[in-house]
């Protein structure tokens, strides 16, 4: 197909904190030194933060560098974290306090904000535009353009106006072509270009696989008598307990009367029954949550994986043309559960990196091995290396003997025990087949603390053109029913947060159904299937949740 | 002939309006924000009435706070040549708007002015009528077609019984209804034309127009919520809720 092109210096990639601060960091350059230097970004919300799904609890040292005067640039970090307590749930209705000098010193939260990431995207968003990023919304890069030399010339955006089975609409707008000297790719976990790039470049090819979670998270408003702006609650333990599942759970009190709750399960859970839908909609039922939830009402609701794998699963992060950087890499620091301060401060090394590049050699496509270097170098590499044992060490003594390692490690030796614990074992492969697996009921929402996912995912405003391929395919559309069902029970019905799949029993045969309008791009299916059969692409442009305040 | 063209900035489609917890009003921060629906319909027909060779020049105005540009810059980027933003601070009711907008038409003496017939957050569908009346021009509201034959234009409307043909002397003012087009997408090459394209803010005290509100807003609040549906046994049973639960028959 003949498309238009528009060429820029660099071309960025998803508007989450890794990809703005790249953008911003670059233009901050080129405007100190009165240089020419053009830079777009491409988010596939409809806007920038739409997409965005995160904690957060977040730490300012990368805005502090990118930024210094953020506070008088009215970023949104209203809250700074005034207390923080470590809870385990040993069931339904106890819970221990773990007392502060026995938590990871990793989990100490001061001097940190509570925000909705979503918001300082936002405001991000708006920085970078200020200072003269052409920043597009609602268009996702749906391809990776290569030359003939194979190395990375761009991306392509998606088309509009393209039919269910493919033909063109009467608004068919094709992508356009947009290159660039250098793509940074900043898409967050499971980034869907990132994963080609990854396999086509063999980055992973010396470290471990990556290893994944999937958060839950709602936003509920409160009564202001249970409100405690500024508190910080992590728990681990029950419900997640009952099928030996590891995870976490928190809860944060914001500005404004509200809170978030929110629960992370990690994706090498065995139990196909599972679903992390209901684990956490059972979670709000214990009294820890309860007290605060009572009489509240719930306002918001998404979900989204993460990255959690660490340095040993860190690929390589640069090739011919292009940078991974972020999430779409995996630097997020799992004992801190904190991914967004780093995903920006990869970002500000990676428009470093670029703009030296650019300032002796013109040419694209080169590959920016100094990216490593810089990385090796910097705070981030030290912080994940301090704390490279510990999702390992979780996952191998289970939650807690691996709890208590990790205090030892984190505390008391700094993460400077000689050696690294590596899990060799890809996510997708560690669930056990339907039959040997204890079903797990899961009690029926009550509908005030607890809901179904219908009414959960309508509050995450989320909406795809219903006249469109699917974004979601299949490798094999007999997969699904010839043998996940009989041997998993069909797990997608379960682990994907959104209701999207469902097996349907019409008279004679199952069916399996692709309700793809609900997607809330989570990326969990094209992690989890334990057949690696569902491949996630970009649907149309601003497809997708609109979270706001996420 | 020139068309003016209408375009308002609400909360987009997609997002569930909540209402603030001190009841003031519905909240409105950090939410997506996008041109309503069918003003982003009048601004389709006005490209199409321009690319027909009907229309010489499309104009797109827009009355609110600064931030609407990013609306206009939209229309733009769907082909509007020109931008015009009457800058006001507050919440206007209809009638304020249909003032303003009738400076505009003063100056720019357009053929056809489009709106939408209505927008989504106030749902007043007011505004195409009362400047229609400023003006003393012809209206054709609720427009499923558009036509323009010399110095008049076919309109059909959608109204309660079918459709109504109606020819308008210009200059006219037609409110756009959801068959009358489907808008375009904005393509990135559009979109960074747009960025160099003439936007003229107006200040609405410029202008001496009396905008004070005649309404206030004592309570906003949300709708009761909808009861559970119950499964009833016999029709006998149906009739005797109806009658005395539903109190409807
Ligand atoms: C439940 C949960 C809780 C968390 N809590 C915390 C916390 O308390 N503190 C903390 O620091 N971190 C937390 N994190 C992690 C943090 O959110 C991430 O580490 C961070 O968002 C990563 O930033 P990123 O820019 O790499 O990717 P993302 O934030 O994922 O941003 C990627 C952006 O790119 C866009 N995109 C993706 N693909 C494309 C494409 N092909 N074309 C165009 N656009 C695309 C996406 O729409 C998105 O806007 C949490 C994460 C989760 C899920
Ligand atoms: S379909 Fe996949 S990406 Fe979409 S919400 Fe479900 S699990 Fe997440």
């Amino acid at each position: 197909m003949q498309r238009e092109s528009m060429e820029f210096d660099v071309v960025v990639v998803g508007g989450g904190p890794a990809g703005l601060s790249a953008a911003i960091r670059l233009r901050q350059l080129a405007m100190v030194e009165g240089r020419e230097l053009s830079v777009c970004l491409v988010e596939k919300g409809a806007e920038v933060g739409a997409h965005i799904m995160s904690g957060a609890v977040f730490e300012p040292s990368a805005l502090n560098e990118l930024f210094p005067d953020w506070r008088n640039m009215g970023a949104p970090l209203n809250t700074p974290v005034q207390s923080d307590e470590i809870f385990y749930l040993s069931c339904s209705h106890r819970s221990i306090r773990v007392p502060g000098v026995f938590a990871p010193s990793t989990m100490h939260n001061n001097g940190n904000y509570i925000v909705s990431l979503g918001n300082v995207c936002r405001w991000l968003g708006q920085q970078a535009e200020t200072l003269g990023v052409d920043v597009f919304p609602g268009f996702p890069a749906s391809d990776v353009l290569y030359d003939e030399e194979g190395r990375v010339r761009g991306v392509v955006t998606a088309d509009m106006g393209v039919g269910r089975t493919g033909e063109q609409k009467g608004g068919f707008t094709p992508g356009i072509e947009l290159i660039g000297k250098q793509t940074v790719f900043a898409e967050g976990c499971r980034g869907h270009l990132g994963k080609q790039l990854i396999s086509k470049y063999s980055l992973d090819a010396e470290c471990d696989p990556q290893h994944y979670g999937l958060g839950i998270k709602e936003v509920w408003e409160i009564p202001a008598e249970q409100h405690v702006p500024g508190l910080v609650i992590h728990s681990t333990g029950w419900p997640l307990s009952e099928s030996a599942t590891q995870g976490g759970a928190f809860m944060y009190h914001l500005e404004d009367g509200t809170v978030v709750i929110g629960q992370v399960v990690d994706l090498n859970y065995r139990n196909p029954h599972l679903s992390p839908f209901d684990e956490f909609q059972q979670l709000k039922h214990h009294p820890l949550y309860e007290q605060y939830l009572r009489g509240g009402s719930r306002i918001s609701y998404g979900a989204r994986a993460i990255a959690k794998g660490g340095l040993q699963s860190l690929p390589k992060m640069h090739f011919p043309g292009g940078l991974l950087i972020g999430c779409d890499a995996g630097t997020l620091n799992f004992a801190k559960i904190k991914g967004s301060h780093t995903a920006m401060k990869s970002g500000l090394l990676a428009a470093d990196t670029i703009y030296e590049a650019l300032a002796v050699n013109q040419s694209a496509g080169q590959d920016l091995a100094a990216y490593a270097e810089k990385f090796r170098a910097s705070s981030i590499y030290d912080e994940l290396y301090q704390q490279r044992n510990f999702g390992p060490a979780m996952h191998r003594f289970g939650n807690l003997v691996g709890a208590v390692y990790s205090w030892v490690d984190l505390n008391l030796l700094k993460g400077k025990l000689p050696w690294t614990f590596h899990d060799k074992r890809p996510d997708y492969s560690t669930m056990a087949t339907a039959d040997w697996a204890p079903v797990i009921h899961y009690p029926k929402p009550d509908n005030v603390l607890s809901f179904d996912k219908t009414s959960s995912v309508y509050l995450s405003n989320t909406n795809h053109e219903e006249d469109q391929p699917c974004h979601l395919t299949l490798r094999d559309s007999s997969v699904p029913i010839a043998f996940n069902l009989p041997t998993y029970a069909e797990p997608a019905q379960r682990y994907c947060p959104a209701g999207v799949y469902e097996v349907v029993e019409d008279a004679s045969a199952s069916r399996f159904q692709i309700n793809a309008q609900n997607c809330l791009h989570c990326k969990t299916c094209d992690i989890k299937d334990p057949s690696q059969n569902i491949i996630w692409r970009a649907p149309e442009g601003g497809g997708g949740p609109n979270y706001t305040s996420m | 002939m020139k068309v003016l063209v209408a375009v308002k900035r609400v909360v987009d489609a997609n997002v569930k309006v909540r209402v603030k917890a001190d009841e003031s009003d519905v909240e409105l921060s950090n939410v997506k924000m996008s041109i309503n629906p069918f003003c982003e319909i009048a601004v389709e027909a006005a490209l199409q009435l321009k690319e027909s060779g009907q229309a010489s020049e499309v104009i797109a105005v827009s009355v609110g706070p600064d931030v609407c540009q990013e609306q206009l810059r939209t229309a733009l980027a769907m082909g509007a040549d020109r931008a015009v933003l009457i800058k006001t601070g507050n919440d206007l009711e209809p009638l304020a708007i249909a003032k303003l907008l009738y400076t505009v038409t003063q100056r720019e003496e357009p053929g056809i002015v489009l709106l939408g017939k209505q927008s989504i957050d106030g749902d007043n569908n007011q505004t195409g009528q009362m400047l229609s009346a400023l003006m003393g021009s012809a209206q054709g509201t609720f427009a499923s077609q558009i036509n323009v034959v010399g110095d008049w234009v076919n309109v059909i409307r959608e109204v309660d019984g079918g459709l109504e043909t109606r020819s308008l002397r210009l200059p006219a003012v037609i409110t756009a209804d959801l068959r009358l087009n489907e808008p375009r997408y904005a393509s990135l090459p559009n979109i960074m034309k747009a960025k160099k394209k003439p936007l003229e803010v107006i200040d609405a005290s410029d202008l001496g127009v009396d905008i004070a509100p005649r309404l206030k807003v004592i309570k906003v609040s949300a709708p009761p919520e909808r009861k559970a549906g119950i499964r009833v046994n016999s029709v006998q049973e149906l009739v005797e809720k109806l009658k005395n639960e539903a109190g409807v028959i």
